[in-house]
């Protein structure tokens, strides 16, 4: 059997050398979701365009995402013999510059440069694998993600894809659960179930038909990751699963995708094609007899259907509720009544490294709790967002300060929220924290899937907290009295303290409510839905307290609390606010100082982004006291 | 049987019971509101939640174990309680006084018990989404700003009348019961049992003319062969109501649209009380006698004059097995099988 995969390994290198001439320069262009939406399609054809015009040959090809979304379009080329040098921001003007100057010609282009990977690079630009960005990461998950092709398995294969799959084939199926216990791989759906564990209660019942779910619902309001690997790497998901299938006795899996994904359901397509074309997948998997089929199944988008119950109720065809306990396990009745095994992308997409590499290999890996890496996607008040995997245990810090480049213009840090609406924020004094499954929970936020988002001083915890139960609140089922009328009183009770009708007794309120709606929700959505708010609570009181008690929003972000004030002082009667105020609020001719009439004031911003930073006269005020004057006309005695 | 300690009392339980079973037997009192005896649990509203061995659980579907021990008054149940309540109420209709179960409702009962006050609801924000009633089907209406979203009518309809005919519509806060469409109660499937009605726990659903009876009299329903129990709510020598004997044991209760609506014929002017003889052109009130005289000579003398074979019967539906034995009896033994059935027609 191994032989069998020795030869299609064997045939995947000789078809890719072929396909593959590695004496002409190598083209990459980022084309995942997030090239894509940044204009990589027109990149590819203007480079395909500019090479046939200027008659030259070199390979193009479209990846997934590297993780820099915060530099895409991104182009890389790797010229015979030379390391590879990336470009970002690129256009179809830049790519046809570069296609002249560094492709056909020897000019690499220091000004459009971001760097290059590997030794031996020009010394003008940045060794990006050592730098800031690459050093403190370790690619496991990602680790095929904008290198390969993703729709060419040969060249998943020639990077050790699908070996994991040969070699499981020849175990035991007590001993793949074995390696996977001895791994410690915990699962990366969010709450960090232990896979070996799951794997084992899915193995044990007797049944006729047992599934293989995998969960790329992602619902999370900013996360991209299961959607990257999916895009960037989709046989590695497949490969997890078909060991699963085998590992648990089942002939039957699922994608369980959401249909807002589109390129990655139709690069599972089309992995799922060339596996069953390599007898990887399909009947009699590599001459062992084993059968295991994969379907796609596509989500209608709701965030409650990444709950594994509700999402086994919706392949059903059912509403996608989640279901009340007591409830039998999924492991051991889930779809139509069967032992189901459910896991996030990412828990499969991994399982091949482990069971090919080793248990201790990936025990290496991260703490002693949570081994292995975890994905992030970084994005908020940063300078370089993106698609990050760290090992477990780094420090928050690291993420923000060093891959992430620190904040953005400058500011202060205020609070980094990961978990994404079932999780928290934690202030500056946590930064120290090593992330990890544990420590997260510990603080009041929890890992969730993987979305960390950066605040500053510019953003108001309370409006952090009301969008985040804005979100709860839409994407509640409706079934149980706590969450579904529960997270629309705090938001009422929210929305009211933004804007300037907090009353007294509302903070202890929204934590009886948040206690109440923990322990007597029916799923995890409920459960965990006040976390944004408890720990904003916890961490940030004072400014829930100023917004309430002294109608200040200390971030000048809730609108209704803030008012638009010409310093008169300050104005030299440019006219620049006058002219760009879309309500005509603003008098003031030459000369003459400018003056904002309140009543027509739509509180825009504008203005204020307009003065010229030397004069600096627009500003922002907030307090009982402003807003009572603004209200009077006579903001000027204040 | 499990034995099983509530608030320190001790009670004997078949296994498999929940623990809402067991301290109903062991007479505590444990407030529910999505809970409903005739049907499968839904888990919902989560005012039963109670302490069972230190967690907290929903005592409607929480299966009892041996040597269980229950808290029902915990600070943590009565505080988890008393907000989901009051959450329950910040979206619901202010006005009591103007509804059909004012006094009989389940949510006042409830509300009572967990200890609502104003001081506390004055916290909270209300929002009571302006949704018209439904009062397109004639006997019943359905109010949402009194729906607390239980499903007891989704589950009735579902597993009693076996119709289906509502479920749960949209998402979370804006979530429904609705017929398939969003469209009016009487564009969809239902058949008007009523059975979903009687189950409400609140004003949601309610008659369409309120009708509270003096006194009760028990009889059965005399529309069709299946004999229902009901028991006619009476006002004057008014019947005003009908509802369902759960003691009979032919129909336990349930009804179907005729027996329960459809007694409107009892004190309607136009129902006969009398057999009418055709007399010189005009229908005239008579006795039983002498009507059943009457066929009786009209019917031999077809058969003398042309054969018992053209003499036929028909049959009601509203008779009996008994009854429609007799009949086709009756007429065999007049001599002919010419008998049919109202159902067939
Ligand atoms: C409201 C809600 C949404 C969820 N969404 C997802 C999701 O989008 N993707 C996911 O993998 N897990 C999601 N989960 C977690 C799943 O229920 C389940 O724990 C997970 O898929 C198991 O996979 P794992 O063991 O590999 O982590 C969600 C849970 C809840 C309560
Ligand atoms: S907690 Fe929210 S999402 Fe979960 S079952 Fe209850 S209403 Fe639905
Ligand atoms: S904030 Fe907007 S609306 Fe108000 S004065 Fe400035 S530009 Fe005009
Ligand atoms: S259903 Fe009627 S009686 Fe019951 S609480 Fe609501 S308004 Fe009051
Ligand atoms: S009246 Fe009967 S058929 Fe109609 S919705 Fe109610 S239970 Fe269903
Ligand atoms: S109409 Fe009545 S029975 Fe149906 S969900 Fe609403 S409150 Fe419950
Ligand atoms: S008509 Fe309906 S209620 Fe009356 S006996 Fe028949 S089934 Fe029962
Ligand atoms: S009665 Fe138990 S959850 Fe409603």
């Amino acid at each position: 059997m191994i032989q069998k995969f020795d030869t299609i390994e064997k045939e995947a290198l000789e078809a890719l050398e072929k396909e593959q001439n590695n004496d002409i320069p190598q083209i990459y262009v980022g084309c995942a979701t997030c090239g894509n939406a940044t204009g990589a399609q027109s990149v590819v054809q203007t480079i395909k365009n500019k090479l046939k015009k200027e008659d030259f040959k070199a390979e193009i090809k479209e990846v997934g995402c590297i993780g820099m979304c915060f530099a895409e379009v991104l182009v890389d080329v790797i010229k015979p013999g030379q390391p590879r040098v990336s470009y970002h921001g690129v256009t179809p003007e830049i790519a046809e510059e570069i296609v002249e100057s560094y492709v056909i010609n020897d000019d690499h282009r220091p000004d459009l440069a971001l760097g290059y990977f590997g030794e031996g690079g020009p010394e003008d630009v940045e060794r990006i694998d050592a730098g800031d960005v690459f050093k403190n990461q370790q690619r496991v998950i990602l680790k095929n993600c904008g290198v390969i092709d993703p729709e060419n398995i040969n060249e998943y294969i020639a990077r050790g894809g699908y070996r994991g799959l040969a070699e499981a084939l020849e175990m035991k199926q007590e001993d793949i659960i074995g390696v996977l216990k001895d791994s410690g791989l915990r699962g990366r759906g969010g709450a960090g179930f232990p896979a070996g564990r799951k794997w084992e209660s899915c193995l044990k019942p007797q049944a006729d038909q047992k599934y293989v779910i995998c969960n790329a619902d992602e619902g999370d309001p900013g996360a991209f990751m299961d959607r990257s690997v999916l895009e960037g790497d989709p046989h590695s998901v497949i490969e997890g699963m078909i060991i699963a299938g085998y590992t648990i006795g089942s002939s039957k899996g699922y994608f369980y995708v959401r249909a807002e994904y589109p390129l990655a359901i139709k690069r599972l397509r089309r992995a799922i094609a060339q596996a069953k074309e390599k007898n990887l997948l399909g009947e009699n998997i590599l001459g062992t007899g084993f059968n295991f089929e994969l379907e796609i199944f596509q989500g209608a988008g709701a965030f409650v259907c990444g709950e594994s119950t509700a999402l086994v109720m919706s392949i059903e065809g059912n509403r996608g509720w989640p279901k009340p306990l007591p409830r039998p396990r999924t492991t051991e009745e889930g779809l139509w009544g069967k032992p189901t095994l459910l896991n996030n992308v990412k828990t499969f997409s991994v399982v091949p490294q482990i069971l090919s590499k080793g248990a201790e290999w990936f025990r290496g890996i991260g703490t002693e709790g949570s081994p292995g890496t975890a994905v992030f996607a970084l994005t908020g008040k940063i300078n370089r967002s993106g698609l990050i995997e760290v090992p477990m245990g780094i420090e928050l810090d690291k993420i923000i300060h060093e891959i992430g480049g620190g904040i953005l213009d400058d500011r202060k840090f205020k609070a980094v929220q990961t978990g994404g609406p079932s999780g928290g924020c934690l202030p500056e004094d946590k930064l120290h924290l090593s992330v990890d499954f544990d420590t997260l929970l510990e603080a009041g936020s929890m890992m969730g899937s993987g979305g960390m988002v950066v605040i500053d001083e510019t953003t108001c915890m309370v409006d952090v907290a009301r969008y985040f139960l804005d979100f709860t609140f839409e994407e509640s089922c409706g079934q149980c009295v706590p969450c579904r009328q529960g997270t629309q009183q705090m938001l009422e009770v929210l929305n009211d303290i933004c804007e300037g009708r907090g009353r007294e007794g509302d903070i202890e309120h929204l934590l009886e409510l948040g206690d109440a709606i923990i322990k007597g929700s029916i799923c995890g959505l409920g459960q965990t839905a006040p976390n944004p708010v408890l720990s904003t609570i916890q961490y940030f009181q004072d400014e829930y307290e100023a917004h309430i008690k002294d109608h200040t929003c200390p971030a000048l972000v809730c609108k209704n609390l803030i008012v638009y004030h010409i310093d008169e002082e300050k104005c030299t009667a440019c006219g620049r606010c006058r002219k760009a105020c879309p309500v005509e609020a603003i008098s003031g001719e030459k000369k003459v100082p400018h003056k904002i009439d309140q009543e027509l004031c739509t509180k825009c911003g504008i203005c204020f982004q307009e003065c010229p930073e030397r004069f600096s006269a627009v500003e922002r005020l907030t307090g009982k006291e402003n807003l009572a004057a603004a209200a009077r006309g006579r903001l000027t005695d204040v | 049987m499990y034995k099983v300690t509530i608030n320190g009392l001790d009670v004997e339980v078949e296994q498999g019971a929940t623990v809402f079973e067991a301290a109903e037997k062991a007479g505590i009192y444990i407030p529910t509101l999505c809970y409903h005896p005739d049907l499968p649990t839904f888990g919902g509203c989560r005012v039963c939640m109670v302490e069972a061995d230190g967690k907290i659980v929903t005592a409607c579907r929480a299966p009892v174990t041996d040597g269980m021990v229950v808290k029902t008054d915990t600070e943590e149940v009565r505080k988890v309680r008393l907000t989901n309540v009051e959450l329950i109420l910040a979206s619901h209709h202010k006005d009591c006084q103007s509804c059909s179960r004012n006094n009989t409702c389940k949510l006042q009962e409830v509300s009572a018990f967990v200890g609502i006050n104003q001081d506390r609801m004055r916290q909270i924000r209300r929002s009571v989404e302006p949704v018209k009633p439904d009062d397109s089907n004639p006997f019943f209406h359905r109010d949402f700003t009194r729906c607390i979203l239980c499903g007891i009518c989704i589950r009735t309809c579902q597993e009693i009348n076996g119709v289906a005919a509502i479920d749960f519509a949209f998402r979370g806060f804006h979530t429904k019961v609705s017929v398939l469409g969003d469209k009016p109660l009487k564009d969809s499937q239902c058949e008007s049992c009523g059975e979903c009605l009687v189950r409400c726990p609140t004003g949601a659903l309610y008659l369409a003319e309120p009708a509270v009876a003096e006194r009760e009299v028990e009889s059965v329903c005399t529309y069709c062969g299946v004999g229902c129990g009901i028991k006619l709510g009476v006002r004057g020598d008014r019947v005003i109501k009908v509802e369902g004997n759960r003691d009979n044991q032919v129909n336990r209760g349930d009804l179907c649209v005729k027996g329960r609506f459809g007694f409107g014929f009892i004190n309607h002017p136009d129902r006969l009380t009398k057999p009418l003889i055709k007399k010189d052109g005009i229908f005239v009130k008579t006795s039983w006698d002498e009507a059943l005289d009457f066929i009786v000579d009209k019917m031999s003398d077809i058969k003398a004059r042309h054969g018992a074979d053209s003499l036929g019967g028909i049959s009601s539906a509203r008779c009996t097995n008994e009854e429609n034995y007799l009949f086709q009896k009756l007429f065999r033994a007049m001599g002919t099988n010419n008998v049919d059935h109202c159902a067939r027609l």
